[in-house]
């Protein structure tokens, strides 16, 4: 809310919260001020299920550029996946 | 009166709930000195992170130094829970509606106004986004006398900036600032830069406003948050909050 910079995609999947495992239902990606790494912003992903209230949530809070490391471990990971379930 | 070893203080801090904007119940933190008064009030406008920690120890630094301090929170109408977890989720929506806050803001200053230990004199004080709202609630409404902004970014916004939530620019609100103006700022921060601090200033002075600004070199956003030790900066903060007390005795009174 101090940059404007936030980012949402819907999701699927669970996710293991200060109270247990929930369902995620959607990621919310911003570039603001985190609560707990020492930066000013930070590049911060809470995975929520927005319908479950608000401690239903895993958060990151990363630098640029662990972010951007984070970014392209999932996709290289996707990638390999789809390769392997298509037996290529 | 200067304190004495001698004199005798005490303090109330509790949670209260109260009508704010649109007469919607509040939760705010609220604390004041023991004793009949007069004394003079502050609103203290949390930041993006929320009613946290470090907003209810300033809330009651405000009463320990003689004031009836009241810190609505600003997120409670959109969940109840761990403050990061909330702030978390405001994070994402975007914010709290600009509207709302200055609603809330004046329902706390009409609260605090109308006890019978007030002087009638009440000043408003916000960092971060805090700092921005706490600006807006001065020029829109008529219920302060004093407003301490401190490094509150989106006070000066770009037309590509503006949202439902916040349609106007703070700036533009300017010509209508009713109370004189106090501003701490750090030239390294980049909400606000310097130069949109510069921006803010040139409008004030052309509506003839009474401010003060503070621009600290070797400090950046959050300068005075002792619990984010990239932030804080012990000297600049140590002469920020002087400032911040030597400006509302100047305008509300105590101590």
């Amino acid at each position: 809310m101090c940059t404007n910079i936030v980012e949402h995609t819907p999701l699927a999947g669970s996710g293991k919260g200060a109270t247990g495992w929930f369902k995620v239902a959607q990621a919310h990606v911003t570039y603001d001020h985190p609560f707990h790494v020492d930066l000013e912003h930070a590049l911060n992903i809470d995975f929520t299920n927005d319908a479950a209230g608000v401690d239903a949530r895993v958060a990151v809070e990363l630098t640029l550029d662990s972010a951007k490391n984070l970014a392209a471990a999932i996709l290289a990971a996707v990638d390999r996946a789809e390769r392997y379930e298509s037996g290529a | 009166m200067p304190y004495r070893t001698d004199h005798y203080e005490g303090m109330l801090a509790e949670t209260a709930v109260i009508p704010g904007a649109d007469g919607d119940p509040i939760y705010t933190y609220f604390a004041r000195p023991l004793g009949t008064g007069p004394f003079p009030s502050v609103v203290l406008i949390h930041h993006m992170p929320g009613w946290d920690t470090w907003y209810k120890e300033a809330t009651r630094k405000f009463a320990s130094r003689g004031y009836a301090a009241i810190a609505p929170d600003l997120y409670c109408r959109v969940a109840q829970g761990a403050p990061e977890d909330v702030g978390a989720k405001v994070r994402a929506e975007g914010g709290v509606p600009d509207d709302q806050v200055v609603g809330d803001a004046a329902a706390c200053a009409r609260f605090l106004r109308s006890q019978t230990y007030s002087n009638g004199k009440v000043g408003v004080f916000g960092t971060c986004s805090g700092g921005r709202h706490a600006y807006l609630a001065a020029c829109r409404s008529t219920a302060f006398d004093a407003v301490a902004d401190l490094w509150g970014g989106g006070v000066v916004m770009r037309p590509e900036d503006l949202t439902e939530k916040r349609p106007v620019a703070p700036i533009d609100y300017t010509k209508d600032l009713p109370c004189p103006l106090l501003g701490l700022f750090g030239e390294d921060d980049r909400a606000p830069t310097p130069e949109q601090v510069a921006i803010h200033e040139e409008e004030l002075k052309k509506h003839g406003k009474q401010y003060e600004f503070t621009m600290y070199p070797g400090a950046a956003h959050g300068f005075f948050y002792h619990d984010r030790p990239a932030a804080y900066r012990a000297e600049q903060a140590v002469d920020g909050w002087q400032k911040v007390f030597a400006f509302f005795r100047q305008h509300l009174g105590a101590e």
